[in-house]
Parts: structure tokens; C-alpha cells; sequence
């Protein structure tokens, strides 16, 4: 993790990859993919406290703070969700506290997903990114 | 002549449109149904001809406005069959009809000791309302389970019934599973108990036998947006001694006789629960709906779900690792289901993908969910413009998403 990218250049990527699908099916069948792609999460991780609250499926996060960076990992039985914490992961896991702090959603809404599903309150994106920022917050005390 | 079924599709804007650049396939009708262009119209009208404050207006306007509104209580009277249009009381919906009732009847009748019965299958809207007055009232809150078939247990209810018992609050048609409750059956048990029934008929009122003096329930209460009817509009219809038993749920204007300081005095029934300015457009749209349903030919309405029923069921049962849940004796318009190493959730979005409309998640039962141990269910609900093409397109996606995915 020592030479990762900075947040932005992740961010491009992504939406330059995104925006090689043309369809709404194709792009869930990419996010999916990414989320087979996730590192797996210890099952012991998969305990009560560490379910974030406020999504329609079951999201898992395992935070901690090293060196002022954000490690973690994540899963959620919705394969849709999952791939949403791959997206998390790959932007922000590693990364320094001041930078997950300064995480934008907005980035989604360029992916075309935003408004697709973040809009659902029941999907937990703005949940799980809050749950990253708590921790990133405690990371700088 | 009642109208063709298979022609309501036209009478529907909204089923042409385009939905993700598919077709619209619209199978969230237990959620709400669309209206019918005569519906959409008659609000439209209105707003452009009437619109003006009623029952106190002495000007044209509002006399024609409280007519239009009069003539609907008159509708709804007619399509329940109840014995005057004074029983029929205009609410926001099923949730607050059973939320007056709760609050109205706990303060009447209900002390510490006594019981409230509900059952399992119940939405949380009559569920959580009675779950609370007992909380307020120090009344035990008892529950029907139901049985791995999806019907009540109905040998629990009759040891549950006692003279402890204040009420009871169930179902017509599960909004879950779909069940068609026996409630004759259960209004006449708890009737020889010496208790009185709420009737939730929000999935039932326009997919069933709907006549309250058949059912003879005290309480019957549902909501107009299930049944092409606008949102914000819903009906609570009680017997007489009821209603004149009952004090107000909600206080202001309409709903008094005489105020001094020292003194009030209601208006008499149905304007006693009342209180404030109607909601006068979207009753007009309620008028506009029942007309719609009426224009049609009740049991055939009823034999064309049944037979939608029956093909979406036959046709999901074909798909592998598809699991539909509940075996009722007799289901309703309601198909609730879930694929093996698919979540609800990721099935729902990803048929949205192709423009087909479902329901995924608990569907606001998590005792039922709890008792199946299952976090949720993709649901699939029919309504009468709905066709087999359309469960064909849901079949067929359902099977492109498990190809895609287990590919």
C-alpha cells in the first residue's frame, strides 16, 4: 500500500472505466465484479458491532487507524453493496485520515450511479462513508 | 356493459412510458397502483372548476365542492355496503384510519389488564399503533402466530380470545405473503367472544370481497392509492355505536357543535373526526377511481387475478434455486420470493435495470421476516391492468440476472 495512487487519480480511473459501459446492466455487472474482486473479510469480523446501520442489506466494516492512515475491510451480503466497498476500498483504504475526511460522494454521481442508487436511502452508501469519516476523525486525535 | 380487463392497460398513462429505456413492467402494486387517466383528470377538473372550501361556504363554489365531496362518502358507503355514509370517515390512509381507532377506542375502552390481539401477518401499521396504546393503556399486546404455510393459526386465537380482550386488529390479505385471511370466520369468533375487529383491508378492497356487513367487521379501514385512487386519501368506516361511542382522534375546526370556554360539544357523525380542511381533491379522485372499478365487472376483476396468480406462480416455480414463500390456502394478487445466492435487494435493482418495478425488503413485517428468518423478499404484486407478458418479462430477467451473475 506504500505507493498507492492519490484519491483523484483513483477516482479518474474508475470513471473512465465506468464510462466505457453504455447500459445501467452493464455497469451493475461491473460493480459486481469488483466486489467478487474484494479482499475476502475475516468471518469473526462479520459481528454485530460492526454492521453499519441504515443500509437494506448487511454491510460489515472493520476499521483502524495506522499511522494517521485508514485501514480497513468490509463486506455486505448484497453483491451491489459489495461493490460499492470495493470502490470504497480501492479509493480511500490506506489512505491518509485528512484525505478520507475530505471524501466526496459526488464522485458516484460522475460513475452514472449516484442518482441511480445512492438516492435510495435504504442502499448505505452516505452510512458506510460516514462510518469511514468517524474513524478517520478519531485517526487524527 | 362492464368494460374488457384486458383493455384497463390503456386507461393507465404511465404503462406506456419508458422505464431505463425498457418498457415500463409495473409489479409494485401492493406498494401503490397507478391511476387511470380518468382519475388524474378528475383532480385536474377539480382544481379547475370547483376547487373551494367546504361544508361552510354558502357560495356556489363551495356548494358544489361539498357536493362533489358528499357524493364520494356516498360511493364508498356503497361499495363497502356500509348501513349510511355516516359510517364512512375520511382519513389519510390505512395508517392513520388504524391510528384514530387506536388512540380513540384505547382511551374509551381500554385499562390496565386488558388485552389487545393482533397477529403476525400484520403490516406495522397495525402492528405498531396498538403495540403503543397498550404501552400508554398498561393493556397486554398479544400476538396470532401463523403457521409454516403462511395461514393464522386460528385454535391460538381462540384460546387467546377471553373477556380480557378489548380487540381485535387483523388483516384481510397479508401485504407480506399475500394470505387471504378467513375474517368472516375470525370476525364471528371473536364476535362470540364479545370482542370487536379491526379489518385491515388495504390489500383487499380492490382484489376481494369487500361488503363490511358480510364480514361484519366493527372497524374497516383502507387506503384510495391502492386503488388508483391519489395518494393522501384513505377511508375508516366503523358502525354507528362505534363512531358515537368513540371521542375524537384529531380537534379544530368541523368537528364542534358549540365551544365556550367552559364547555364543548362535537358535531355529529361523520364530522366528529374530521377536524381541520378536507382533502377535498383527492377524495374527488377516490370518486373517480371506485367509478373505475365499478365499470367493471367486480368477479371477473377477481376470476383475471386469480388466473394471473396462478400463471406467475407456475411460471416463477419453473425457475431453479427460486423460492416462493408461504403455501396459503387462498393468496392474493402477491408473489413473494427470493433466489438462491441473490439478494432481494441486488435482484430488485438489477431488474430495474430492464424497467421492471419491484418491491425488495421486509415490506414493513419484520415479525413475519423474523419468523421465516429471512432478512427480506423480492415482491411481486398484481393489479388488474397487469398482464402474463408482464410476468414473462419478470421470469425471463430473473433468469438473465442468475446467468449473468452465477456466469
Amino acid at each position: 500500500m506504500s505507493q498507492k495512487p492519490s484519491v483523484k487519480e483513483i477516482e479518474q480511473n474508475l470513471i473512465d472505466d465506468f464510462g466505457l459501459m453504455d447500459n445501467w446492466e452493464e455497469k451493475y455487472e461491473y460493480l459486481i465484479e469488483l466486489g467478487q474482486d474484494l479482499p475476502e473479510m475475516d468471518a469473526a469480523l462479520k459481528t454485530e458491532d460492526r454492521l453499519v446501520k441504515g443500509c437494506q442489506s448487511s454491510v460489515w466494516f472493520d476499521i483502524h487507524c495506522q499511522d494517521h492512515k485508514v485501514v480497513f475491510s468490509a463486506d455486505s451480503d448484497s453483491l451491489i453493496v459489495k461493490g460499492m466497498v470495493a470502490i470504497l476500498n480501492e479509493m480511500l483504504n490506506g489512505q491518509p485520515a485528512e484525505e478520507v475526511l475530505k471524501a466526496d460522494l459526488t464522485f458516484f454521481e460522475t460513475l452514472g450511479l449516484w442518482h441511480h442508487i445512492s438516492s435510495q436511502r435504504s442502499n448505505g452508501l452516505t452510512a458506510m462513508l460516514a462510518h469511514l469519516k468517524l474513524a478517520a476523525a478519531d485517526c487524527l486525535k | 356493459m362492464s368494460k374488457d380487463i384486458l383493455s384497463a392497460r390503456n386507461d393507465f398513462p404511465i404503462l406506456s412510458s419508458q422505464v431505463n429505456g425498457f418498457p415500463l413492467v409495473y409489479l409494485d402494486n401492493a406498494a401503490t397502483t397507478q391511476k387511470p387517466q380518468s382519475v388524474i383528470d378528475a383532480i385536474s377538473n377539480y382544481y379547475s372548476t370547483i376547487n373551494s372550501n367546504i361544508h361552510r361556504g354558502n357560495h356556489t363554489l363551495a356548494i358544489q365542492a361539498t357536493d362533489a365531496y358528499e357524493n364520494v362518502r356516498k360511493k364508498v358507503a356503497t361499495y363497502i355496503n356500509a348501513a349510511s355514509p355516516d359510517e364512512i370517515i375520511f382519513t389519510r390512509g390505512t395508517t392513520e384510519s388504524i391510528n384514530l381507532v387506536a388512540y380513540s377506542f384505547g382511551e374509551a375502552f381500554v385499562k390496565p389488564g386488558d388485552e389487545i390481539i393482533v397477529t403476525q401477518l400484520e403490516h406495522h401499521s397495525n402492528y405498531v399503533p396498538w403495540q403503543l396504546m397498550c404501552q400508554r393503556k398498561g393493556a397486554s399486546f398479544k400476538v396470532v402466530p401463523f403457521d409454516e404455510n403462511g395461514d393464522l393459526d386460528l385454535e391460538i386465537l381462540a384460546d387467546m380470545l377471553s373477556e380480557k380482550t378489548r380487540l381485535l386488529a387483523v388483516n384481510h390479505i397479508s401485504n407480506s405473503l399475500g394470505t387471504i385471511n378467513p375474517v368472516e370466520k375470525i370476525v364471528r369468533m371473536a364476535h362470540a367472544a364479545g370482542v370487536p375487529v379491526l379489518v385491515d383491508a388495504a390489500q383487499a378492497v380492490q382484489h376481494t370481497l369487500h361488503d363490511v356487513q358480510v364480514i361484519d367487521a366493527d372497524f374497516y379501514v383502507f387506503s384510495g392509492h391502492k386503488m388508483f385512487a391519489p395518494m393522501g386519501i384513505g377511508v375508516l368506516y366503523a358502525k354507528e355505536k362505534w363512531l358515537e361511542a368513540l371521542p375524537p382522534f384529531i380537534s379544530g375546526g368541523n368537528m364542534i357543535d358549540q365551544v365556550t370556554p367552559e364547555k364543548i360539544t362535537f358535531n355529529v357523525l361523520p364530522f366528529k373526526f374530521e377536524a381541520g380542511t378536507s382533502n377535498v381533491a383527492d377524495v374527488v379522485g377516490l370518486g373517480a377511481a371506485l367509478d373505475y372499478i365499478n365499470s367493471f365487472d367486480f368477479q371477473a376483476i377477481q376470476a383475471y387475478e386469480e388466473d394471473l396468480l396462478d400463471f406467475g406462480e407456475e411460471l416463477l416455480s419453473t425457475i431453479p434455486g427460486l423460492k416462493i414463500y408461504g403455501n396459503p390456502k387462498r393468496r392474493s394478487a402477491i408473489l413473494p420470493f427470493n433466489i438462491e445466492g441473490i439478494q432481494h435487494f441486488d435482484l430488485g435493482i438489477l431488474l430495474d435495470t430492464k424497467g421492471i418495478a419491484v418491491r425488495t425488503g421486509q415490506h414493513c413485517t419484520q415479525p413475519i421476516m423474523d419468523a421465516l428468518r429471512i432478512p427480506g423478499t423480492v415482491r411481486a404484486s398484481l393489479a388488474l391492468y397487469n398482464t402474463r407478458e408482464d410476468l414473462e418479462q419478470l421470469a425471463h430477467g430473473i433468469e438473465r440476472i442468475i446467468r449473468r451473475i452465477r456466469s
